[in-house]
């Protein structure tokens, strides 16, 4: 799958002394291709997770088109959009995100529940072996750690084998062990054809990808290796 | 659907203290309309009822009952009472110009003491004359009222012997008459001859009430028909110029002083389902709009899985639909407990005729209330339902809500 970002912009109401509204996003143009995983670093509140909102369909740019496999997502209907980010899309959100009605393993089954897609218990299990959090299939989300609720959420994006993953601090509270699991486990994804793109502080990213992008109040420059 | 359904059972399952408190006020929304209804309902037949089985366009009774205000006493709270005067006043006014028919009817209370089955109203009625009683009977009764024959109100316990003693006078229970919603629910109905063998051994008993009473020639009242081209009004006056020692009341004015006391409970019933409804609503409203908002973070990421708004939407009002049909079916079975087995003490409680609609009625009712409610509480979550789906997700998480 192919991501294409031309000239993207995203500005927020905020008064400020000069202006009422605030530039997150300067005028970027991003390309993700198949089969290599894209990391973008940047210090906090420079733009990455605004960038990363907008690449996954969930926050309309001010300007700009974002295409999917040429096809311009804005373009679409909400329900359009939505299915085919069900469809094609691994989003892993920033925060703690597991829904706090449905046990682990309901949690990674959703996705495909949402739409009818076929769904057996051993892909769930599967995966939540590979995040390591196979044993806590029956708990609720509120009896899990920080770093356990962050691989849930990884294991949920990964259910519907999306040509596209789309990660947003997706180590954060996870120990130093846990952490290159998980960046193994996104470069795997991408040597499996996906499209990775991955927004992190993690220093050791750098190491499991093909191209790193810097944010700098809200401009992304390519990095110098 | 399947999948907003599902999900939507699990969160409000998952949280069972926030769901019960949103089940209890949906419960109030369908308690308020259909047990309001019922007994609104029930009031309105009751007055039809008793108008009916009025049956007269003119009561006369002897001065001091009407000023005592005992005849409504009996036929409205079913309150045993007696009173008397002379046969001949029947003759008076059945002669009275414009009376078209006139029967009599003779009222006698039974005692709780070991002469009498159970205390209650007994009424007396005259075959020959009678267009009130016989009429009522014949929708459950096919037979004639005979010497020793009793036929009872609805509201009485039939014995399982068939037979009632009343002042030591052994009754046949022939028919039990149908409900009306009034006093002359648990009265007992004779013919002439048997009530005032009653009233003979009553005397012959000692009561101290018919010591002085000539049996033979008392009556309680007399119920008047009047001819058609005269003014009911008009006949009324006549009887009370020219009868002494009677008071003649047109029952129309009987019925209308109790419509009237309908109306303003009804109006009260009315005025309180509406504020329980407006209270209810609003504290629905603002309790989904506070879930929602709490619940802003885990719609988020449920957009971020690939919902669409219009799935977020089914969701939270599918969720408010549970909860409103669980809610608002609990409310009516309450209601149903409540009106229901409490009627009598409603009744007594208004002093006005109260008669339960029958069952069809009462089902639709139910069905109605409970669809009604369902369908409010359900929009009440239309509002919080249209601002979740229209926020943009980017903007949530990026909240960090």
């Amino acid at each position: 799958m192919e991501l294409k970002a031309e000239k993207i912009t995203r500005q927020y109401f905020r008064k400020t002394k000069d202006s009422n509204v605030f530039l997150a996003l300067h005028e970027t143009d991003l390309l993700l291709k198949s089969g290599t995983l894209t990391e973008i670093t940047g210090r906090s509140g420079s733009g990455k997770s605004t960038l990363l909102n907008v690449l996954a369909g969930l926050l309309t740019p001010t300007a700009g088109t974002v295409y999917w496999d040429g096809v311009d997502i804005y373009g679409l209907e909400d329900s359009e959009r939505s299915r085919l980010r069900n469809a094609s899309v691994g989003v892993i959100p920033q925060g703690q995100t597991g829904l706090h009605a449905l046990t682990v393993l309901e949690n990674v089954k959703l996705p495909c529940l949402m739409y009818g897609a076929p769904v057996s218990d051993e892909a769930a299990l599967a995966l939540l072996e590979q995040v390591g959090i196979v044993d806590l299939q029956n708990e609720y989300p509120s009896g899990l750690s920080g770093g356990e609720l962050r691989r849930l959420a990884i294991a949920r994006a990964l259910i519907r084998k999306p040509g596209m993953i789309l990660a947003d601090e997706p180590t954060g509270d996870l120990d130093d062990e846990n952490t290159r699991e998980v960046l193994t486990l996104l470069r795997k994804q991408a040597d499996l054809g996906a499209a990775v793109l991955l927004v992190t502080h993690e220093r050791e990213a750098a190491a499991y990808a093909n191209k790193v992008y810097r944010m700098n109040g809200g401009i992304l420059e390519e990095a110098q290796s | 659907m399947k999948f907003e359904r599902t999900l939507a059972w699990k969160n409000l399952t998952r949280k069972t203290g926030r769901t019960a408190a949103l089940i209890l006020l949906a419960a109030f929304l369908s308690l308020s309309i259909f047990g309001g209804s019922i007994v609104v309902m029930s009031l309105r037949s009751g007055l039809k009822s008793y108008e009916a089985r009025l049956g007269a366009d003119i009561v006369v009774v002897p001065y001091e009952a009407q000023t005592k205000g005992t005849l409504e006493s009996i036929l409205l709270q079913g309150i045993p009472g007696f009173f008397y005067m002379d046969r001949s006043y029947y003759e008076k006014v059945a002669a009275t110009e414009g009376v078209e028919q006139a029967t009599p009817q003779f009222y006698l209370a039974s005692t709780s003491a070991g002469c009498c089955s159970v205390p209650v109203q007994i009424i007396g009625f005259d075959p020959e004359t009678d267009f009130i009683i016989k009429p009522w009977i014949r929708d459950s009764y096919a037979g004639d009222v005979g010497d020793g024959d009793i036929l009872i109100g609805s509201s009485i316990e039939m014995p399982l012997s068939g037979y009632l003693t009343f002042y030591n006078t052994d009754c046949r229970v022939v028919g039990q008459l149908e409900q009306t919603g009034t006093g002359l629910d648990t009265a007992v109905y004779a013919n002439m001859h048997t009530i005032r063998a009653m009233t003979q051994n009553a005397k012959s008993l000692g009561f101290q009430s018919f010591t002085d009473l000539d049996v033979g020639q008392a009556i309680s009242s007399v119920m008047v028909k009047v001819e058609d081209g005269y003014g009911i009004s008009e006949v009324t006056d006549d009887i009370n110029i020219h009868v002494r020692h009677v008071e003649a009341t047109q029952a129309k004015q009987m019925v209308s002083s109790i419509a009237g006391g309908l109306t303003s409970v009804i109006r009260i019933i009315g005025l309180l389902t509406a504020m329980i409804w407006v209270l209810a609503l609003a504290i629905l409203m603002i309790a989904f709009a506070m879930i929602a908002g709490e619940r802003k973070k885990e719609f988020a990421v449920l957009r971020v899985m690939g919902a669409s708004r219009n799935m977020l939407s089914r969701l939270l009002l599918g969720e408010s639909a549970m909860i409103s049909l669980i809610g608002s079916l609990l409310g009516a079975i309450l209601a149903a407990l409540i009106v229901f087995p409490f009627g009598n003490l409603i009744r007594s409680e208004l002093e006005l005729p109260y008669l339960l609609p029958n069952m069809g009625t009462v089902a639709a009712l139910f069905v109605g209330s409970v669809l009604l409610s369902v369908l409010a509480g359900a929009l009440t979550a239309l509002w919080s339902a249209l601002r979740i789906s229209r926020s943009e997700t980017g903007l949530i998480l990026r909240e960090g809500a």
